[in-house]
């Protein structure tokens, strides 16, 4: 892909995973291949049921498949898991409401057992991270939705997984607070070196972020459409204004179009 | 959302709180009433009786005509005569101040001014409520606690065990349908036979009905993280251990103290209930005694101090709910 020597971190080869229900078998994957390089920022982009979430959680090993191989940095997905391997932010913040916003962000270390002096720091600096310095004695219901959601990303990031999945974190915040978010994210993603997996349903979010987009249609769940995003790394806000962007989106849209009309 | 609705939360409208004064008062004046112009027929019988013995007609004038017929009838026949309604030595139903009267007397002026009283001998009189109350709140408090102990571990281990849950459960709900009177003296009497008496017993059975809702209430609170929840743990690769004690206790504590309240009045009420059959001091003791010798204002004034107990107790630990819930940042 991109950078063609870097060794895929995420590797998904003919994957299944099948439910069964009393209505018989959902076919929530089928036959999705997929390796996500190094360093990219992978969107997954579909119409709800198209098994983008749950592709996410295959990675996270929070699903098992039901066929086909998933390999997460040469291991099992739930070797990965074991071996804290990611961090995982959910739709909603999910913080604990009893514990501060530098709290929250402890826990993951506690249950690591990083020391009370590097759990300091790596809190200060996470925090730094996402500008909630000043909010780390506050709890989360003094915080707005934007503000959790980000705190709820430095939790994430706190214990320094090479791999961040998120699924649609910013799906349930409004459209300015989102901009400014994803302008952030494009910077944390820039100095942090990571490689991100991430859910959404907005075209805009998954060209503006993006450099591969990985578009899914429903039943089954699959992958239709894989594109190599050509902006440049620096990525401004109004850089969606430009005709290359509007280009990657047109493309997107096409691709769900698609999966709509088989 | 935006940072300004951080602003909004915690500013909710509320009335001056002197404002739900008048209609409380209301309804313990109109109580009151009720009970005084209830005691007129309660009372009738006796009331005739003393009237007839002092030499004044009333009508019947046959006592054993007048046990037969209705109390309101009574009354209805004899509207002239009823003045001793509501200062009988040995009433039915004691007059309210009659009530605050025999209260007063059997904590304040028995302990300062009474023979065994604090103020002469400097322990408490066993004939004082003040005594019954402080053995009946003793065996409350270590039924409570041995019951919410009883109560968080068995729910600990009904969320984490299936077999437990299957097994314990209908164990627990079983336990709660046998009528505690029924129960108690056995309990008292097995425990006797292994050579425990005293506090123990008592605060067995007081335990014994506060546990349940501890049981009920931490179920539902260590199982009240949701899905999401769970998989955050699950990804943070933590132990059952640590997911009990970061996750499940600290999300369960509002429901614990919702069982507690309920835990801590029904150990009052434990503890009273096994009093009953030992009569070695308690406001149950206090209670049977005042039956057995006809003290129906020493049975009320009992009633009323375990009532104003069960009040206090709850309140109690709604403070120490507030107070935690508060420190733990969920008062909002």
């Amino acid at each position: 892909m991109a950078q063609a020597p870097e060794p895929a971190v995420i590797r998904a080869d003919h994957l299944d995973l099948t439910f069964q229900t009393d209505d018989g078998p959902v076919h929530a994957l089928r036959d999705v291949t997929l390796d996500i390089p190094n360093g990219a920022f992978v969107s997954f982009i579909g119409p709800s049921g198209c098994g983008k979430t749950t592709l996410l959680r295959c990675i996270a090993a929070l699903e098992t498949p039901t066929g086909g191989s998933l390999t997460v940095n040469g291991m099992t997905a739930d070797e990965a898991r074991r071996a804290r391997a990611y961090g995982y932010v959910f739709q909603a913040a999910g913080l604990y409401p009893w514990r501060t916003i530098g709290g929250n962000i402890r826990l993951p270390l506690e249950i690591m057992g990083f020391s009370k002096a590097e759990q300091r720091e790596r809190v200060a600096r996470v925090l730094d991270l996402v500008e909630l310095s000043q909010f780390e004695k506050k709890f989360p219901w003094q915080l707005s939705g934007g503000m959790q959601q980000r705190a709820s990303i430095a939790r994430a990031l706190a214990f320094d997984a090479d791999i961040l999945l998120m699924d649609e974190p910013f799906g349930a915040l409004d459209e300015i607070v989102r901009d400014r978010l994803n302008e952030e994210l494009l910077r944390l993603w820039d100095k942090t070196n990571k490689t991100i997996a991430f859910v959404t349903h907005s075209i805009p979010e998954a060209v503006y972020l993006s450099t591969h987009i990985v578009v899914m249609s429903p039943r089954p769940g699959r992958i239709t459409d894989v594109i190599e995003s050509p902006l440049p790394k620096e990525r401004p806000l109004d850089i969606r204004d430009t005709p290359q962007f509007i280009e990657i989106a047109h493309r997107v849209r096409e691709g769900l179009r698609a999966g709509y009309e088989e | 959302m935006t940072d300004a609705t951080v602003a909004t939360q915690g500013a909710m409208r509320r009335w001056p709180r002197w404002l739900s004064l008048p209609p409380v008062l209301a309804m313990v004046l109109a109580l009151i009433a009720i009970w005084y112009v209830a005691a007129v027929p309660m009372n009738v019988h006796e009331v005739l009786t003393r009237a007839e013995r002092a030499g004044i007609a009333v009508s019947p004038d046959s006592a054993v005509l007048r046990r037969d017929m209705s109390a309101l009838a009574l009354v209805a026949r004899n509207p002239g005569t009823l003045g001793e309604s509501w200062s009988l030595d040995r009433p039915r139903l004691p007059a309210p101040h009659q009530v605050l009267v025999e209260l007063y007397d059997s904590t304040i002026v028995e302990e300062v001014t009474g023979r065994r009283g604090i103020v002469r001998t400097g322990s408490l009189s066993n004939r004082s409520l003040v005594y019954h109350g402080w053995v009946t709140l003793n065996a409350t408090f270590v039924g409570f606690l041995i019951g919410t102990a009883l109560g968080v571990v068995l729910a600990v281990g009904i969320v984490h065990s299936r077999v437990m849950d299957l097994s314990v459960m209908p164990w627990a709900i079983v336990s709660q349908t046998i009528p505690i009177v029924a129960l108690a003296p056995m309990i008292i009497v097995v425990l006797y036979s292994i050579g425990i008496q005293g506090l123990l017993p008592k605060a067995v059975i007081s335990a014994y009905l506060s546990f349940f809702p501890v049981v009920v209430g931490m179920v539902k609170g260590l199982r009240s993280p949701g899905a999401m929840q769970m998989d955050l743990m699950r990804t943070y690769n933590a132990p059952a251990s640590t997911v009990l004690w970061k996750l499940r206790l600290p999300a369960s504590v509002p429901y614990l103290f919702a069982s507690l309240k309920i835990g801590i009045a029904a150990s009052l009420v434990g503890a009273i209930v096994g009093e009953l059959p030992v009569q070695q001091g308690g406001l149950g003791a206090r209670m049977l005694a005042g039956s057995y010798y006809g003290q129906t204002a020493q049975i009320w004034a009992a009633l009323i101090l375990a009532a104003a107990l069960a009040a206090l107790l709850v309140w109690a630990v709604g403070w120490l709910e507030r107070r935690t819930l508060a420190r733990m940042g969920m008062a909002a």
